[in-house]
């Protein structure tokens, strides 16, 4: 690698939430993601930094972090993509409470997504035929676009309605509930629509749009908020929900 | 923010869009014909059309206003989700009152 730093200047969060940064120097490698760097300093400088990891392959959720101010999956964020001074500040991720050192506790992000009825309801038992879904409607391209998040937690800490309102469920259930309404399979929108209309739902959504920005799987949760929005609306003016 | 709340501020605010535009219309109007406070009260004075038309906009800016500013507490002042939702009452009270006694002054004078 022509050019490229030896040793990386590494800040990394120490300690709950009246912590701070302690400095580090990790050799520079090829390829080197941001979470090798945390698990360099793991290994090799101070064992007794505590952060979270799983997979390493951008599958399990487990590894995002605060990377230079912005919210991240580690393990699949190259070093040469956000430290081209050779510059790491990592911290745990934000709106969550810190456990400690990188580890957040993630259990009110996941008690938002049962509290937006993120659960499937089946509408028919095992022993019914296997439902057959057309693959090209509109409602399940809806449901599809959002399928793929991996409760990262990354679109929560990088909103500023969560971070002002703490009832808001934030991007991750909300766009979990969106995928279900599209869902003709399931059969629990009548509490879900409920749920997502009450204060703290998608309408107190701003729709700045950084979890559309930062979602390292490239979803777009302002937009499934906007269709939730549009479907509880409607609803609503049915009079199909109450608030 | 809920559903209702939701669909009355998007509605009270899709109201006033064109009486915003129609209100603009009147200042370059009155502006470019060089009128008077006293030539506007001659014009306005006994019409139902204008004590109609500025009482809706009134009606829409109270609660369009009302709701936008409890969002504001509810997020940014220590205040809790009731207290913001009285303070925003007592709000959408203030402007209406503010408002009606304009209109009333606009078309009794």
């Amino acid at each position: 690698m022509p050019g490229q730093i030896a040793e990386l200047s590494v800040s990394l969060w120490r300690g709950g939430k009246d912590g701070n940064y302690r400095s580090y120097a990790v050799p520079r490698r090829e390829s080197q993601t941001v979470l090798d760097v945390v698990t360099y300093v793991q290994r090799h400088l101070d064992a007794t930094l505590s952060y979270r990891f799983a997979c390493r392959v951008g599958v399990c959720g487990s590894c995002a972090m605060t990377v230079n101010g912005r919210p991240r999956w580690t393990c699949r964020t190259h070093v040469e993509k956000v430290a081209g001074d050779g510059r790491l500040e990592i911290g745990p991720l934000e709106n969550l409470p810190i456990i400690k050192d990188l580890a957040t506790d993630m259990a009110e992000f996941f008690r938002k997504w049962q509290k937006a009825k993120g659960v499937f309801a089946p509408s028919q038992t095992r022993h019914d035929p296997i439902a057959k879904i057309r693959p090209d409607t509109p409602a399940r391209t809806a449901a599809d676009a959002a399928i793929e998040c991996i409760n990262c937690g990354v679109c929560y800490a990088g909103c500023d309605t969560v971070r002002w309102n703490s009832d808001y469920l934030g991007p991750a259930a909300l766009t979990r509930a969106w995928t279900l309404v599209n869902d003709e399979r399931d059969a629990g929108n009548p509490s879900r629509m409920t749920a997502i209309s009450a204060s703290g739902g998608c309408h107190a959504c701003h729709s700045h749009q950084s979890c559309q920005e930062l979602c390292p799987q490239t979803l777009n949760p302002t937009a499934a908020i906007a269709g939730l929005k549009r479907r509880t609306t409607a609803a609503y003016l049915r009079g199909e929900i109450k608030s | 923010m809920n559903v209702r709340l939701y669909i009355w501020q998007r509605a009270t605010a899709a109201l006033m869009l064109p009486l915003v535009l129609g209100h603009l219309a009147v200042i370059f109007y009155a502006t470019r014909q060089n009128l008077t406070a006293a030539d506007i009260l001659g014009r306005t004075h006994d019409s139902m059309l204008w004590a109609a038309y500025y009482g809706l906009f009134v009606a829409a800016a109270s609660i369009h206003a009302s709701i936008g500013v409890r969002n504001v507490l509810a997020e940014w002042s220590p205040l809790t989700d009731r207290l913001a939702g009285f303070a925003a009452i007592a709000l959408g009270l203030l402007l209406a009152a503010l408002g009606f006694h304009a209109v009333v002054a606009l078309v009794l004078t």
